[in-house]
């Protein structure tokens, strides 16, 4: 585990000291911001409603961050040559895929973090719980691991970052629609995809300041099993490569 | 220390390795000499772990690279082509980091990182971000990277692509210096290089070991150099003044060329050094022969390696001997 932690420093640092984390740092909160007011705050609302609008418009920024934040973990560092480094030391790849997951986890905490003070407005000057807020908090965390090992799948596949931003995209965007799907499937088929929804299923709840642990298995379970996939692939390559 | 056994490597269609096998004692230095394609990138990928044989065994100091992969691994050292090297990075960081993900404990650290930072003479640039460092430095510091963890195998592919004749040299002290602690396997298609710094050099082409052993027992001659002279004068007086046996040659051949080049005399000997290239000139000089050119032709390991590799003529020309020369 220790030397997953060292990958995920590592990580966070090529975050920090790169202009590209700032961007994603900066481009996200002022997105945040920019819906925060412009829809969030607009028109007679109450409390509730204002912080559950913010909920909902950081679950598109926090997507949309996850998959920049991701891009790069395994794409980046074959294209720079740095991956061998990671390849030819004595660890198994799943301590790599961890390693890496928790440092872009980490990078994303932070941005939510830092966006912490437009829900704190809304809690000093409205009507709202702590629980509301730690609850959609919660869900981004989960929603962004779950497309974070969504990202890093896609990075570990693809040839370079642009195609594994498309890909992560590609895979979001089907399972936030999954919900259409589920509309012409009937049955238990029909349920399972529903289940499947990335967004209206499971998120909406969090938003609203309620923890579902049917939600959290699900983000929990979709994270492990990209991360498990992750891991094949980088497995897989020792062999074809 | 290394044993590596009939080992193949396919891509789909494509033969990469067919059958390699050799051995390598601890504390060589050996060479892997090969065009580019050769498979040489591809056995070392497998010696480090990266990629996995699709048959044959490799075994480094009892541990066999397929079946126990991570042990593998805590024995080796590895420099690719391309230094993997973080530029946000400083060199004392990147290297802290290295060594760290490699095994070396958190204690030991910062003072191994101090050793090998005076090894490839980088104190100076410790604490500079890697990517305001020349392309030299950046292999001083994949070098230093790849031993931060003192591995027994240190593996270096084409280390000295890409620099300078200073950092050449500067390059070829660090390797030779690995040796006293490191058993060193480097592969370049730089002949030069290989038989400057190895001890012994394994010749790989189309995927195979098509010739092994130290510079001497390739040539067969001791590594003779040879050289072509051009000076006026004609064959005849090289022949009545029994000049090449006055210079002491024995292995050497003259013509007479013509065209636009009538009056001319072509010489061509092999010597054991440079003493007996100043004796042949000095003889040509005396005996009145207007030295034009003194040009060096290839070295008999460099034909040797264009014959075997098939990328070049046989070793030498028909009128040259060569005694106990090449096959």
């Amino acid at each position: 585990m220790s030397t997953a932690l060292l990958i995920a420093r590592r990580e966070l640092f090529g975050y920090l000291a790169t202009m590209t984390g700032w961007l994603i740092l900066g481009i996200v909160l002022l997105a945040d911001g920019l819906l925060f007011n412009g829809f969030a705050m607009s028109g007679e609302k109450k409390s509730f409603d204002v912080l559950q609008g913010f909920f909902y418009f950081s679950s598109g920024t926090t997507m949309v961050a996850s998959i920049f934040i991701s891009m790069r973990l395994f794409a980046e560092e074959r294209q720079q040559g740095t991956m061998v480094l990671l390849e030819t030391a004595p660890i198994g790849e799943h301590v790599v895929v961890i390693g890496k997951f928790l440092g872009a986890w980490a990078f994303l905490l932070l941005l939510l973090a830092l966006s912490g003070y437009l829900p704190a407005l809304v809690l000093v000057n409205g009507h709202v719980s702590a629980g509301h807020v730690a609850a959609g908090y919660v869900g981004l965390a989960l929603l962004g691991a779950a497309c974070i090992g969504i990202g890093a799948l896609s990075s570990a596949l693809a040839k370079n970052q642009i195609l594994a931003a498309v890909m992560s995209g590609t895979i979001i965007v089907g399972l936030l629609l999954a919900w259409m799907l589920a509309k012409k499937i009937d049955g238990t088929l029909g349920d399972v995809v529903g289940f499947l929804d990335l967004f209206d299923q499971h998120y909406r709840a969090f938003s609203r300041g309620t923890i579902k642990l049917a939600s959290v298995a699900y983000y929990l379970g979709l994270t492990w099993g990209a991360l498990l996939l992750c891991t094949a692939v980088l497995s897989a390559r020792r062999w074809r490569a | 220390m290394i044993e590596a056994r009939g080992v193949h490597k396919h891509y789909g269609e494509k033969t990469a390795l067919d059958g390699v096998s050799f051995s390598i004692a601890r504390g060589e230095v050996v060479g892997f000499l090969g065009l580019n394609g050769a498979g040489k990138t591809t056995m070392l990928k497998i010696l480090c772990g990266l990629l996995l044989p699709t048959a044959g065994s490799v075994v480094v100091d009892g541990v066999d690279a397929v079946s126990d992969p991570l042990a593998l691994r805590r024995q080796i050292g590895f420099l690719p082509d391309r230094p993997p090297l973080y530029g946000e990075m400083t060199v004392r960081q990147m290297l802290s980091y290295a060594g760290r993900l490699n095994g070396v404990a958190g204690s030991r650290i910062d003072a191994r990182v101090r050793e090998v930072l005076a090894l490839a003479d980088l104190e100076h640039v410790a604490d500079d971000l890697v990517e305001t460092l020349s392309h030299g430095y950046r292999q001083r510091v994949g070098i230093a990277q790849s031993i931060v963890h003192e591995p027994k195998l240190v593996v270096l592919d084409e280390p000295i692509s890409g620099l300078d004749p200073a950092q050449i040299v500067a390059m070829r002290g660090l390797i030779r210096g690995l040796k006293d602690k490191h058993t060193v396997l480097l592969s370049s298609h730089i002949l030069g290089e290989i038989s400057h710094t190895a001890d012994r050099i394994l010749v790989l082409h189309g995927g195979r070991i098509v010739a092994q052993g130290t510079e001497a027992e390739l040539v067969g001659g001791g590594g003779r150099k040879k050289v072509e002279i051009v000076a006026r004068g004609r064959l005849a007086d090289v022949e009545k003044g029994e000049l090449l046996r006055m210079a002491g040659l024995t292995n050497a051949s003259a013509v007479d060329l013509g065209g636009s080049q009538q009056g001319l005399v072509r010489l061509r000997a092999s010597f054991d050094d440079d003493a007996a290239r100043e004796r042949l000139i000095k003889t040509l000089v005396e005996q009145g022969f207007g030295v034009r050119t003194v040009v060096d032709l290839e070295s008999d390991l460099e034909a040797l390696f264009l014959t075997l590799t098939g990328g070049g003529a046989t070793p030498a020309s028909s009128s040259f001997t060569q005694p106990g020369g090449v096959a």
